[in-house]
């Protein structure tokens, strides 16, 4: 076992998420290098990756969001970009996650379209979102008594 | 602000709608982040210890495999933290390689268990779903704001 020592010791990543029709992931990399301050920025095919303090990672952030509110997102990354241990250079692939990116992005236009809606929305209307199925799973209780009456 | 446990706690929506509704998301990343961050013994992918499967005998039992006990040293402290919950039931990415059916039923009752408001819901598949979606999580989240 030999000796850890973190990268990027003391930094957050996060990973900004563009689905616009009116912006590509160059767009909002150039407005990030702009505003930068010394944190990393790094262009992706979704959007950008940005690493640095907790502040000045926030108020790129910030900024960022206000080109278009309602199609930019944002969320943590724990690895910092280009970390062996998930970057696709050394482990050929996709990356680890990407599935999980790969089908909320699909559905990320509904959201961006309740972002939209929301201004509008009447402030006392109950919203009626999908929820899961009420059916319950099968009762152990009526499970032992189907178990026993098979029994010759 | 209020801190919200995500489910799946890698969502990249439920994140942002935490985040953009003035609350603090809890998801994997940052304690993942805690742990590769954390200077030690090489221990490869995430720095994941031998103590770490120890911390997850909390949760749960010696005889369950080791991967629910360590992922559980990840999630169970940020549950304990938790002051709400998001819930997304028909969240097939949180199994496979993103995760364990078994880890998600207990995050599940970990989080139902404790005496904290939860959202349940699933993922909208059109418009008009999406927009009762943003409106829920929104007066989800505006309510938390109100108890505190």
């Amino acid at each position: 076992m030999s000796a850890y020592i973190p990268r990027y010791q003391g930094t957050v990543t996060k990973y900004v998420f563009v689905e616009s029709p009116e912006m590509t992931p160059q767009d909002l990399a150039v407005r990030a290098y702009e505003i930068s301050e010394g944190a990393m920025i790094k262009e992706t095919c979704f959007g950008l990756q940005v690493t640095g303090t907790a502040e000045g990672v926030e108020k790129i952030i910030v900024a960022l969001r206000e080109l278009d509110p309602d199609h930019i997102f944002v969320k943590d990354r724990g690895f910092p970009p280009g970390d062996p241990r998930r970057c696709r250079a050394n482990l050929g692939g996709a990356r680890p996650g990407f599935f999980g990116h790969e089908f909320e992005i699909s559905l990320i236009r509904h959201v961006s379209y309740g972002l939209h809606e929301l201004t509008g929305r009447d402030a006392t209307s109950i919203p009626h979102p999908p929820t899961p199925s009420p059916e319950t799973k099968l009762d152990v209780d009526k499970l032992k008594k189907l178990v026993e009456a098979q029994e010759p | 602000m209020a801190k919200v446990f995500i489910y799946p706690a890698t969502s990249l929506i439920l994140s942002d709608l935490v985040a953009r509704f003035g609350h603090t998301p809890l998801s994997a990343a940052q304690s993942i982040r805690e742990h590769i961050q954390t200077a030690g013994l090489e221990s490869p992918p995430l720095q994941i210890s031998p103590e770490d499967p120890k911390k997850g005998l909390k949760y749960a039992a010696v005889e369950v495999p080791s991967g629910v006990r360590g992922r559980m040293s990840l999630y169970g402290p940020m549950i304990e933290d938790a002051e709400a919950g998001i819930i997304i039931h028909d969240a097939d990415l949180a199994f496979g390689c993103m995760g364990c059916a078994r880890t998600n039923e207990l995050i599940i009752f970990l989080l139902k268990k404790r005496d904290i408001p939860v959202l349940e819901l699933n993922y909208p598949k059109t418009d008009a779903e999406g927009a009762e979606f943003v409106a829920a999580i929104r007066d989800f989240l505006v309510g938390l704001g109100r108890e505190k």
